[in-house]
């Protein structure tokens, strides 16, 4: 009989929901009843929405509890362990049993995610058990050279995740046959889309994977030095990239001819970012790298000819990283196998927003953008409807609704007017106003471009002008034409990615919901109720019982009625903060 | 404080240009901002003028340049955040200590910064007090959640 075990999901997502006191009230009872099991540590499971999750893995088989707070743990730790009988209204996976989210995991595919949420990410053991460092083991043991490990990653497929989707093997190929002494790996992790925590979660969850692929990676290009640059806004990933590479470091997987490659010395360091979105671009990420203001140049010439400290770099983002040591472990063949005839095997997505079943997702390529919502994520909270999904973040667009049969592959989301980008999946429903959602990422661009090119500092200010206006219901005619135009300029004359995509959300709302946009500017009407001075709040004499809650709510006394009375609201003096429509249980309260 | 930034300096022995954005984070770590004298410390032991490790300092918005508040609130205005009411969070936040974001409360007790995106998309609308998460939070809950900061004075 195996002994018992108990793991408790500690990425940041859990610590949030609260899984740092769920695991302390497990060690607390397991000491003072002197119980028998072993309590364990991991990261990110994916399951957001069902946070804090706790899985019990026994003799009989594997349990994942959902929604463990601390005021449950006493009851499972009762029931399962002292008397052996699993809680099955609380289990969310099993498998014992089917469970009512188990939707969530058919369908899904774990390259990148293979170790998240199953191991103990600040333990190099528990990797190692998982084929950890064996990839990078096989090229020393078959003596593979540089070349057959490039053209491994090539035979795969793999196009790069950070968003720009370019073959991972050919950027590999270019640094490799750019001969210098020194060359340089860096791994972007400045996962800035907001909306997005692919990155975080791998980070988290899986950081000795990013270290092994970034070691091979070196080996492949011919580059001692590595560096990762990560959001500071992340210190947890930090902190558990310190770890591994501290433990990498002591087995001696990192230094000097490592893994008995002779002369291969392989190091890395961490850099953190200072909060700038433009530093996910690579060239004003090196120059953050090198202490200088994070601004991007031209290219030519790439970072795989001239990168940092003007040596040959090559730039992968986090999940690229990740799933190189499966690949050269696994084999192309079995990658490939996963996804379209253009891009190949898997993507990780964080589905959010107003998305039932929230959480990290790896799908492989390919999948509809339906199947993903309606499937794996149960569909839209509160029985509303679906509307559009946001796939990109700033740099992207929205997806409307009658186009959700489109396969999730590099082309096809393109071909919409968005972007894969890095794997944000903001779903929206009908009460989300796509105007508003424009001039949120306008308002986020605009705030984010580094100046350097004029169409992109200026424009993007004149355009969050102009959306602002239009929530406002100050809009004019003729504002949707220049707002397009704008747009053109901004992408045909700004250097770098940022400014070449920032029009993106504008551009494809327009496209998509162009009826919205003139409802806001020619009858002053927000048709999601969305855009505060285009709505009003008025009591429905019929419901209202004068019962005073919306009176005294009201932080600016716009409600005026005595008890048992008909209350009334005054126009002018409402803010619309909404507060009378949360408070007012009788549903007297209407928006229109 | 000066002999505390010579011994963040002293981390630091190469004292090449790589190192000024580490070395301002442990400086900002170690004070909650960056004075003009801890700047112009540096500058000297990196023998750059002042007014470029300005350049430098003001173009990443993770620098402050004026003291924090005893507790400090970051309010994450991610995109699941915004489509799940953050703007709703920040403004009654704003009202409840009596500051715009990038500013400190008159008492002290507070301040108060938007962040681009915490990255617990799943727990939107998420904020940071302290570093400490809370999640799913309405502008009703955020309430009681600042006055149980404010009574621990």
């Amino acid at each position: 009989m195996s002994k018992t075990t108990i793991i408790v999901g500690l990425g940041s997502c859990g610590l949030a929901a609260g899984a740092g006191k769920t695991y302390n009230e497990i060690e607390r009872i397991k000491n003072t009843d002197k119980l028998d099991f072993e309590l364990k540590k991991t990261s990110c499971i994916g399951m957001c929405f069902r946070e804090p999750l706790v899985e019990i893995i026994d003799d009989s088989g594997t349990y994942l509890y959902g929604n463990v707070d601390v005021t449950k743990v006493d009851e499972i730790l009762e029931k399962h362990i002292k008397n052996f009988s699993p809680i099955q209204e609380y289990i969310v996976k099993s498998d014992k049993f089917d469970s009512p989210d188990k939707d969530f995991f058919e369908g899904q595919v774990e390259i990148a995610l293979r170790n998240c949420g199953h191991i103990d990410p600040e333990s190099i053991e528990e990797y190692e058990s998982k084929n950890g460092y064996a990839a990078i083991r096989k090229i020393a043991n078959e003596k593979l050279k540089p070349e057959d490990v490039i053209q491994k990653v090539l035979d795969s497929g793999l196009r790069g995740r950070g968003g720009g989707g370019f073959a991972t093997g050919m950027k590999w190929k270019f640094a490799y046959n750019n001969k210098a002494p020194q060359k340089y790996v860096i791994c972007n992790a400045d996962e800035g889309d907001p909306g997005a925590f692919m990155d975080r979660s791998l980070l988290e969850g899986d950081p000795h994977s990013i270290l092994e692929g970034m070691i091979i990676c070196g080996y492949s290009i011919g580059a001692s030095e590595g560096y990762i640059y990560c959001r500071a806004e992340y210190p947890l990933a930090i902190k558990r990239l310190n770890i591994a590479i501290d433990k990498a470091r002591e087995k001696g997987y990192l230094g000097k001819n490592i893994f008995g490659i002779e002369n291969f010395n392989f190091d890395l360091k961490i850099k953190e970012g200072a909060g700038a979105f433009v530093c996910g671009e690579e060239t004003a990420l090196i120059a953050s790298i090198e202490g200088e203001r994070g601004m991007p140049r031209r290219r030519p010439p790439f970072p795989a000819e001239s990168g940092l400290w003007k040596s040959p770099t090559n730039i992968n983002n986090v999940e690229t990283f990740a799933n190189i040591p499966w690949i050269v472990f696994n084999g192309p063949e079995k990658y490939n196998q996963y996804g379209t005839e253009k891009s190949k095997g898997t993507k990780v997505f964080a589905l959010t927003g107003k998305i039932k079943h929230g959480g990290l997702v790896e799908v492989p390529m390919g999948i509809t953008i339906k199947e993903i919502i309606y499937k794996l994520g149960g569909g839209i909270q509160g029985g509303k409807k679906f509307k559009a999904v946001q796939l990109g973040g700033p740099s992207g667009g929205c997806i409307p609704e009658y186009l959700s049969h489109t396969p999730i592959d590099y082309d096809s989301v393109n071909a919409t007017g968005a972007i894969m980008g890095s794997g944000g999946m903001v779903v929206m429903d009908e009460t989300t106003c796509v105007v508003d959602i424009a001039r949120f990422f306008l308002d986020f661009t605009q705030k984010e471009s580094c100046g350097k090119c004029t169409f992109c500092r200026i424009g993007t200010k004149r355009m969050l002008e102009i959306l602002t206006r239009i929530t406002k219901g100050e809009g004019k005619d003729g504002d949707i034409e220049t707002l397009e135009e704008l747009s053109h300029s901004i992408k045909d004359s700004s250097l770098c990615g940022l400014g070449q995509t920032a029009p993106n959300p504008v551009l494809t709302t327009i496209k998509y919901f162009k009826d919205e946009y003139e409802a806001h500017i020619r009858d002053k009407k927000c048709p999601a109720l969305k855009c505060k001075e285009l709505i009003t709040y008025d009591v429905i004499p019929e419901n209202c019982t004068g019962c005073t809650v919306c009176a005294k709510g009201c932080p600016v006394n716009a409600i005026s009625g005595e008890r048992k009375q008909l209350h009334v609201i005054d126009h002018e003096i409402c803010t619309r903060c909404g507060v009378c429509f949360t408070k007012c249980k009788f549903n007297a309260i209407k928006l229109s | 404080m000066e002999t505390n930034i010579k011994s963040i300096l002293n981390n630091y022995p190469e004292g090449s240009a790589d190192s000024l954005i580490p070395m301002l984070q442990d400086i900002q770590e170690h004070d909650g901002f960056l004075s003009k004298e801890a700047v112009i410390e540096v500058g000297k032991y990196l023998k750059m003028p002042a007014s470029k490790i300005f350049g430098v300092a003001t173009f990443y918005n993770q620098f402050r340049f004026t003291p924090l508040g005893k507790n400090h609130i970051q309010v994450c205005r991610g995109t699941a955040c915004h489509v799940l009411g953050s703007a709703t969070v920040l403004e009654e936040i704003e009202k409840n200590i009596g500051v715009k974001s990038g500013q400190t409360s008159r008492d002290g007790i507070f301040s108060l910064e938007v962040v681009a995106c915490i990255g617990a998309c799943g727990l939107a609308p998420v904020i940071a007090i302290n570093g400490n998460f809370h999640a799913k939070v309405t502008g009703e809950s955020i309430k009681e959640i600042l006055e149980n900061y404010r009574n621990q004075e």
